[in-house]
């Protein structure tokens, strides 16, 4: 295992991720992927990125923010494209010869959203995954297709109005719930799964670092919330993140491989919570400074609702306690 | 030139084995009818420990191309192979490895597309595929599989043309037939393929090879708007057009360690012929077989193997056609709705400006693998006879041996 990165060392860390790309004012992305390469510095790595925000924001020809090496496909398959880049390491490597074969390890990062993982990159995942390939794929969740605007994915959460979930007379926003993707991945016998979550860069830091030290396929899912698709002023990106964990819609956990079965470990603000279940923050704490779920509460409250999505999270929590027991 | 082994080997085989001895890094493929036995054998040269290459068993094409394309731009050489709808499932990742400018090599038994459901031959999945920006060469026999499947990785990593390329093989027809092939002895195959060779380019950190490398940090496939898009399709215009150039200088080269040299459009006793039919694939043999019985008969028939599509060898393909006056063309593939078949189409765009110019009918032959026989060749050299007799085309478009046409 490498050292802890602590924060004061990684302010000193020069970004991989450079300013002066144009994602939103108040975007999570850059936030979590200026964390996630800190993490990666010193060590040799390569950054494949889905289409999504993080990819059309940060590399509008002839500009780039990436100072590490950074290839983009398509929509479907970054984890065939992380699956590729290793591939060809692990060739070179056995050859001894090519230009990634100097690199006792390749640190291959594979950035999607939760268009590019729940939906449209579901197959290229669950194959990387369980072919086994040594990478770590980054879920950058903000809940729907943000970048062609606003429309519901696997992701969306219940209740979230948006344009293809819109909140109308009859249908209150999106009726189901969001896929549970950590569950999906984690049945694919995977090394290392964790969530992950701007409000505490420590916890970042230390599970990129878990990640990027285990070999074979990793995943970090991190919530991403996003200004324009979730309806919130830009200031409050860090502290709606941080009502995501409190109101335990969005607990931070993971999930370590030990001796061939999966170990379910609460993370630190998570941990807490399940210590003294009074400190659990209701849910509606966290969906009413949004936009998406305005209409849960104006022009008047859907009790009935709130009671129905509380209910659901709370099942959710308490079966993640019990993995984690 | 080299010693050669003769070997018994049908196309499929041909092409894993000249991939063996090429030895790339990294193979990415699918299973699918008819390609199967590539990806078979090759496994089991992993399976042995006769290759290094990383295999990986992708769970798609779609996959199979994306892994290419990621292995391809971290500098390794990446092989795959498909057919039809396998082909159709890695449409849009074909264009972005030919705009990525990676030279990947693929293996495409022609198969029919769906639907209706059909495993076996015809030329629709690879002509639909024809604008995706990849050097297409066509094959007539597994010979012409072993031979292009060597020479295919200096083309796509000719430095003026980084594009990947396309080996088609016709469906069952090559792809599942034994044929005597010679083949060279792995050193000589290793040392004509050489090492890959990387252009460089200007990077946002400066001039770099053109790969993922963590000491020279390069952005591939950023978006490109209006501002610069077009002029980067220009420069795929322009790789194209050099390939041409480049693909001879290649095949001058293997035929000299090889003794077997190909050029892109292949005449057949066309000094003197009255009448001759231009294709493509493996029909190209039986059309030979059906001109050397005609001219027993008396009939100045000639043919002309069309061996590359794309780039499009419009100048070599004049040259090989010469002054007939009667030109059949003909094809296993439809382009519905549109005034002719692809190679047609392409074949009259070439000779538009011309004054002299062959008359030229289209005939659609053997669709869903249908045998394309000696007979039905003979009734398109009768049609062509019956046109050049008339001094005009009665018929632009047949469809050959199907019921009700």
């Amino acid at each position: 295992m490498s050292e802890r990165l602590t924060m004061k060392e990684a302010a000193r860390i020069p970004d991989a991720l450079a300013p002066g790309h144009r994602m939103c004012a108040g975007c999570a992305h850059p936030i979590v992927a200026r964390m996630i390469m800190k993490a990666a510095a010193g060590r040799p790595t390569v950054v494949t990125n889905a289409t999504g925000c993080l990819e059309v924001a940060t590399t509008i020809f002839p500009f780039t923010s990436w100072d590490v090496p950074w290839l983009h496909v398509a929509f479907e398959n970054v984890a065939a494209n992380a699956s590729g880049i290793e591939a060809a390491w692990k060739a070179q490597r056995r050859k001894g010869k090519g230009p990634l074969a100097k690199y006792e390890r390749l640190n291959v990062i594979a950035y999607a959203g939760d268009g590019g993982t729940y939906d449209i990159g579901f197959q290229a995942l669950s194959g990387a995954l369980e072919r086994g390939h040594d990478f770590t794929y980054v879920l950058m969740d903000n809940e729907a297709y943000m970048n062609t605007g606003i429309q519901r994915s696997g992701g969306t959460p219940i209740g979230a109005s948006t344009t293809t979930s819109p909140a109308g007379k009859v249908i209150p926003g999106k009726t189901e719930w969001k896929k549970p993707i950590m569950e999906i991945v984690v049945a694919h016998e995977i090394p290392y799964a964790a969530t992950i979550n701007p409000a505490w860069p420590q916890d970042v830091l230390d599970k990129c670092r878990k990640a990027f030290d285990t070999v074979g396929p990793k995943f970090l899912h991190a919530v991403i919330p996003c200004t324009r698709g979730w309806r919130y002023e830009t200031s409050d990106t860090v502290s709606i993140a941080r009502l995501a964990t409190q109101t335990c819609i969005f607990p931070l956990y993971e999930v370590e491989r030990v001796k061939g079965r999966p170990v379910w470990r609460l993370s630190g603000p998570s941990a807490s919570i399940a210590k003294r279940p009074e400190s659990k923050k209701p849910v509606s704490e966290y969906l009413e400074p949004q936009g998406r779920f305005r209409h849960l509460f104006r022009p008047k409250r859907n009790e009935e609702l709130l009671k129905f999505i509380q209910e659901g999270v709370d099942l959710r929590w308490q079966m993640l306690q019990e993995r984690c027991a | 030139m080299a010693k050669q082994e003769l070997l018994g080997l049908n196309g499929n085989e041909a092409s894993a084995y000249a991939t063996k001895q090429v030895n790339p890094d990294v193979v990415a493929a699918y299973p699918i009818t008819p390609q199967t036995i590539i990806v078979e054998r090759f496994s089991e040269y992993v399976a042995d420990g006769l290759v290094d290459t990383e295999f990986v068993a992708v769970e798609s094409e779609h996959s199979a191309m994306s892994c290419s394309v990621g292995a391809s731009a971290a500098g390794a050489r990446a092989f795959t192979a498909t057919a039809a709808n396998g082909l159709a499932l890695m449409w849009e990742i074909l264009y972005i490895a030919s705009s990525l400018r990676l030279p990947i090599v693929m293996a495409v038994a022609n198969r029919a597309l769906s639907g209706p459901i059909n495993i076996h031959n015809d030329h629709s999945d690879a002509m639909g595929a024809r604008d995706s920006g990849w050097i297409q060469i066509f094959c007539e026999n597994a010979q012409e599989v072993y031979d292009a499947s060597i020479t295919a990785w200096r083309i796509a990593e000719h430095p003026r043309v980084q594009l990947p390329v396309m080996v088609c093989m016709d469906g069952f027809t090559i792809s599942h037939t034994m044929e005597n092939v010679m083949t060279l002895p792995d050193d000589a195959v290793k040392k004509f393929v050489g090492e890959r060779e990387f252009i460089r380019v200007e990077g946002h950190m400066g001039e770099a090879e053109l790969r993922l490398d963590p000491e020279a940090p390069l952005t591939m496939g950023p978006l490109d708007l209006q501002d610069f898009y077009f002029e980067h399709k220009i420069h795929q215009v322009d790789a194209m057009d050099d390939a041409l150039e480049a693909i001879k200088d290649v095949d001058e080269e293997w035929a000299k360690v090889s003794g077997r040299g190909y050029g892109y459009a292949e005449p057949y006793l066309m000094g003197d012929a009255e009448v001759a039919v231009i294709g493509m694939g493996s029909a190209m043999g039986t059309v030979r077989h059906v001109v050397d019985e005609l001219r027993q008969e008396g009939v100045n028939a000639g043919m002309v193997k069309l061996r590359l599509f794309r780039p499009f060898p419009a100048a070599e393909l004049k040259k090989a056609v010469g002054r007939v006056p009667m030109l059949g063309v003909m094809e296993k593939c439809i382009s519905f709705g549109a005034p002719a078949s692809p190679l047609m189409e392409e074949i009259m765009t070439a000779y538009y400006h011309d004054k002299e110019k062959p008359m030229m009918a289209n005939y659609v032959v053997g669709l869903g693998g249908r045998d394309v026989s000696p007979a039905m060749i003979r009734e398109i050299y009768g049609s062509l006879l019956k046109n050049r007799k008339a001094g005009k085309v009665s018929k632009p478009m047949s469809y050959i041996g199907v019921r009700g046409d």
